[in-house]
């Protein structure tokens, strides 16, 4: 086990230096941004990225002063806005971003698994194909289509949710919905294929030879090990609910991690950008480390293979 | 003795893209309390469909009883309910299958697999169906069975696998014993301790047990009675003693043929049946195994053999024990080992016509 | 007793050759799969489905006499009518006419990156795969850490950096979009390579690329074939996601992402510009991924009897 989660959190590390190094070199080769002699900023801005980047010095010193500060977990100063850090945004906007990502989360994997196991169970019958047709209909709309009929149709015209913004609970909810819509579909498919798969599995036939009924093996037998491969979806995941959240943020003007990043995208705040997406890309890797991890404590087979590696 | 399992004309198909597979088409036999009965025949000749079908385990659909009945103790099973099937299956009827790798359900301590049948069947207590579960892993000849109850399937070998699923087999002490190829898929040296560790549990349990194999060899050690299926049908049945010492069907011949053991100092006679078993989906006419029979008539292909019976026990569905049919020699691996079996009728009599 | 003729009883050949006849003509691989797929009405319905769109996006512009690009600012904003059969957007274009302008767009951005990440990720992969030992371990590193990397994010930083643009949008989706398949046919290869055909070819002294081509890659055909179909509409999503957020194709080119992006921003007072891209996304995607699940059906061998 020890050897294994090594071993990931090696290449964890791999990616994650392939990613600041990329952003680092396409930022320098950026017309027009930080590290070109044509930007236009402010002297105040001008100081806060001479301070950072150390823009005189050669590259090699400023890309290694960039992987320390990145080490020392400090992101640098906005392009745009003085007296701004990537730090500031990230306090301020990711404690909203993980609650909405969390809920989505909860709606996607509870709703998701329940509807694909209703689907294998009721194989060909109007239940799997209602289920199905269901989870087709949320893997073909984009997220942002998605989002805005939404909030045109229960909150605009029905008034059933608030349109926009973040103050109580009720203002979670469709965002959520929206944000959870499409992983939930994938959930939906992944489980009733992974069901079907184990419900045609020779130890199932067992467990009926021993007198167990449809509901005991499903229960005990079929579930747990149904849902395996839905746990190590749980990687890809969390990255297409991130994503998502730029999108959803933005439409439901929620102030979140998401929304100021899409924002520093249309101002072009080449800094902020750089600094959110390396932020961005290690969450992602640590929630594929730690799932990685989870599934070894779930699956007994694994525990042990690595176990007995591992000491 | 009283007659335990009774099984009469079942007839089983399968609905697939291809068209109807009858799998099972007409079996019938019987079998007597404490006995054992090996069903013996090439992989696809429809045993598994059989065995499966006493425990009404075969999916339907795609599956499907079309004919027949399945009387145990005097019920019929056919006729059961899924509900009612669940107090039989494990209780009164256990079953074991081919592949130990993948019969055990890997998530889930062997222990508890064990003790899902207890608790399921003689609503035991937790903690004394564990109790249990430890003395029936030792029955089956599993060391240090305190440790083991709390491993994972993964953490089993093969042998020990198949061992465990005999455990689960007999956790509530069935009636009936179903072991469909319970060997085929264990080393040579691993199969002799199973098929003992089963002879030796039948002596102290004195369940009857349905013993399928596609080798003739093993069966010799285990069986009283042999019955011989090919493509959906019983060809020949008999004790042990008829099977071997006087085998009628060209099939068993085969069969007989082609099994190492019985002629190890001349393998250069071994020879495996050639050709391929017919498919089920479109049944020949005649004799199924007709084509492949190096001593086939014309009759075999224009007509169904009837059944004839050659002893209180031995029957044997072939052309070749008709009066008119003229008389060949078996194989040379076979004729060598002919007797005169003394309880012989003096003359083969037709008990079921042909149709 | 029944009574049957005597010459009934003479012996009749039988021959092995019959036995063989007798059992089921095995089809063709690719037989079996095409008649599985015909069965499956939605994956059918989906394919007939994707005909149309792509037959629309080649004639649809030049069923109208409008151009996807002229502006007519006497005609903003119309709903659909007879002159404009999907209406005009804030620029007084023809909806109609950019709706299958996009599509060529769409469609292209879509087959352009499921054939690039095609060729490099059956090369990598099956090299990786054929070769085995350390080529194979030093590839498939590459490949894992390159797996790592978030895919959108990088496409978001590579969009914003090298500006946008129809090229830099299809070079930023396949730059680590090919590892996918790379892996998918790297573990094909492995499972196909020590089959027996191959090993013979092999003692037979085939050539690498010839066992490659000639026996490798057309077995694991299936897989990738499944993964191209769900590269597709990946790849379509892809480009909507970054039209909404502004990094999309440049004006005046249409695409359904842009048009969608623009659409949603006019949703409470023009519907209709949302409403026929985003249909035609959504309908491209369902035909997409229910013509893939056919495929992985039909070509799945749990199945195959
Ligand atoms: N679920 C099924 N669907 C279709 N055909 C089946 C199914 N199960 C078994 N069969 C067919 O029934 C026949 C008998 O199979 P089986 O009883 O497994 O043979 P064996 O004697 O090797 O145990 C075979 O032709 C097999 O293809
Ligand atoms: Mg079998």
């Amino acid at each position: 086990m020890l050897r294994y989660i090594s071993k990931r959190l090696l290449y964890m590390l791999m990616s994650l230096f392939l990613i600041v190094t990329v952003t680092f070199f396409l930022m320098r080769a950026a017309p027009g941004g930080p590290f070109s002699s044509e930007k236009q900023v402010p002297p105040e801005i001008e100081k806060n990225l001479n301070e950072y980047y150390g823009l005189d010095r050669p590259w090699y010193i400023q890309y290694f002063d960039y992987l320390v500060s990145i080490a020392k977990w400090d992101f640098g100063p906005s392009f745009k806005y003085k007296g701004q850090t990537v730090n500031d945004l990230i306090n301020e906007g990711f404690p909203v971003s993980f609650f909405l990502g969390m809920e989505s989360l909860l709606i996607a994997i509870s709703i998701g698994v329940l509807l694909g196991i209703i689907a294998a169970l009721n194989h060909n019958k109007w239940q799997d194909y209602a289920a199905m047709v269901f989870a087709v209909l949320g893997i073909s709309v984009p997220s942002f289509i998605m989002a805005s009929i939404l909030q045109y149709f229960l909150a605009i015209k029905l008034g059933w949710f608030p349109v926009a913004r973040w103050e109580s609970l009720q203002h979670t909810v469709l965002p959520a919905l929206a944000l959870a819509a499409m992983p939930m579909a994938f959930i939906a498919r992944l489980t009733r294929s992974s069901m079907l798969e184990v419900l045609g599995n020779d130890y199932i036939r067992t467990a009926k030879a021993k007198g167990l009924s449809q509901g005991q093996i499903t229960v005990k037998h079929a579930i747990r090990n149904a849902i395996l491969p839905v746990v190590t979806y749980l990687g890809p995941l969390s990255a297409q609910i991130l994503t998502g959240s730029f999108v959803i943020e933005k439409i439901f003007g929620i102030p979140g991690l998401g929304s100021h990043f899409v924002t520093s995208i249309t101002n072009r705040d080449y800094t902020t950008i750089m600094g959110v997406t390396v932020f961005y890309s290690i969450l992602l890797l640590l929630s594929v480390l730690l799932v990685d991890i989870a599934y070894g404590f779930i699956d007994p087979r694994i525990k042990l293979a690595g176990g007995k590696k591992g000491e | 003795m009283g007659k335990l399992l009774e099984v009469k004309n079942l007839e089983v198909s399968f609905q697939t893209y291809g068209g109807e597979v009858q799998a099972v088409r007409g079996v019938s036999f019987y079998l007597n309390k404490g006995e054992t009965l090996a069903i013996v025949g090439e992989s696809g000749s429809g045993k598994s469909v059989t065995s499966q079908t006493i425990m009404r385990l075969i999916p339907t659909p795609p599956g499907k009883i079309k004919n027949g009945q399945i009387l145990f103790d005097g019920e019929d099973l056919v006729k059961k309910t899924d509900k009612e099937m669940e107090q039989i299956r494990g209780r009164d009827i256990g079953m074991i299958f081919q592949d130990p790798m993948t019969s055990l359900n890997p998530t889930m301590k062997v222990g508890h697999q064990i003790m899902e049948v207890i608790m399921k069947h003689q609503k035991l207590p937790k903690s004394a169906a564990k109790e249990r579960a430890i003395e029936l892993l030792r029955l089956v000849g599993i060391p240090m069975p305190e440790k083991r109850v709390n491993q994972y399937p993964h953490e089993f070998s093969g042998g020990m696998r198949q061992r465990a699923m005999i455990a689960i087999a007999l956790a509530s002490n069935p009636k009936l014993l179903i072991a469909d190829e319970p060997t085929t898929a264990l080393d040579v040296t691993i199969q002799a301790q199973i098929l003992e560790l089963m002879k030796d549990i039948q002596k102290k349990t004195g369940t009857a047990i349905i013993f399928i194999t596609h080798d003739l060899g093993v069966v010799a050690n285990v069986a009283d009675r042999v019955a011989v299926m090919y493509a959906g049908k019983i060809v020949e049945m008999g004790t042990v003693d008829e099977i071997f010492y006087d085998p009628r069907h060209p099939y068993t011949w085969g069969l007989l043929a082609s099994m190492p053991s019985l002629d190890s100092d001349d393998k250069a006679e071994l020879a495996s049946i050639p050709g391929s078993p017919p498919d089920l989906t479109n049944p020949p006419k005649g004799d199924a195994f007709a084509p492949r029979n190096p001593y086939a008539m014309k009759i075999d292909f224009e007509m169904e053999p009837p059944l004839f019976q050659i002893s209180d026990t031995h029957y044997a569905a072939t052309w070749l024990l008709h009066p008119d049919a003229p008389k060949v020699e078996p194989p040379e691996a076979v004729k060598r080992r002919l007797r005169k079996l003394s309880t012989n009728y003096p003359q083969p009599i037709i008990v079921r016509e042909s149709e | 007793m029944q009574q049957i003729p005597k010459e009934m009883f003479q012996p009749a050949v039988a021959n092995v050759g019959e036995a063989e006849k007798l059992s089921k003509p095995s089809l063709s691989f690719w037989k079996d799969v095409s008649i599985r797929f015909r069965k499956n009405k939605l994956a059918m319905f989906g394919l007939i489905l994707l005909i149309l769109l792509v037959f629309m996006a080649i004639f649809g512009p030049y069923m109208t006499k409008y151009d996807y690009a002229t502006n007519d600012l006497m005609n903003t904003n119309q709903p659909p009518s007879s002159k404009h059969w999907f209406g005009t957007d804030e620029l007084g274009r023809d909806i109609f006419t950019r709706t299958w302008y996009g599509a060529r767009i769409s469609l292209f951005i879509g087959l352009a990156a499921a054939l690039i990440d095609l060729v490099i990720g059956v090369l990598w992969g099956g090299i990786a795969g054929y070769r085995g030992g350390k080529t194979d371990e030093i590839m498939m590193r590459i490949a894992d850490i390159l797996y790592g990397v978030p895919y959108l994010l990088l496409v978001i930083i590579l969009m914003v950096i090298l500006g946008q643009g129809l090229g830099t949008m299809i070079l930023a989706m396949t730059i680590t979009g090919w590892v996918n398949m790379a892996r998918i046919v790297r573990g094909q290869v492995l499972q196909l390579k020590n089959q027996e055909y191959v090993l013979a070819a092999r003692t037979l002294g085939a050539s690498t690329s010839r066992i490659m081509f000639k026996h490798l890659i057309p077995n694991a055909m299936g897989s990738i074939l499944v993964t191209m179909t769900l590269t597709i509409p990946n790849a379509i999503f892809t480009e909507a996601f970054l039209s909404y957020l502004g990094l999309g194709v440049p004006q005046p080119l249409a695409s359904w992402g842009t048009m969608a992006s623009e659409g949603v921003q006019a949703l409470q007072y023009y519907p209709w510009r949302l409403f026929f891209p985003a249909t035609f996304i959504c309908l491209t995607m369902f035909a997409f991924n229910v013509v893939g699940d056919g495929l992985r059906d039909a070509l799945d061998p749990r199945l195959r009897k």
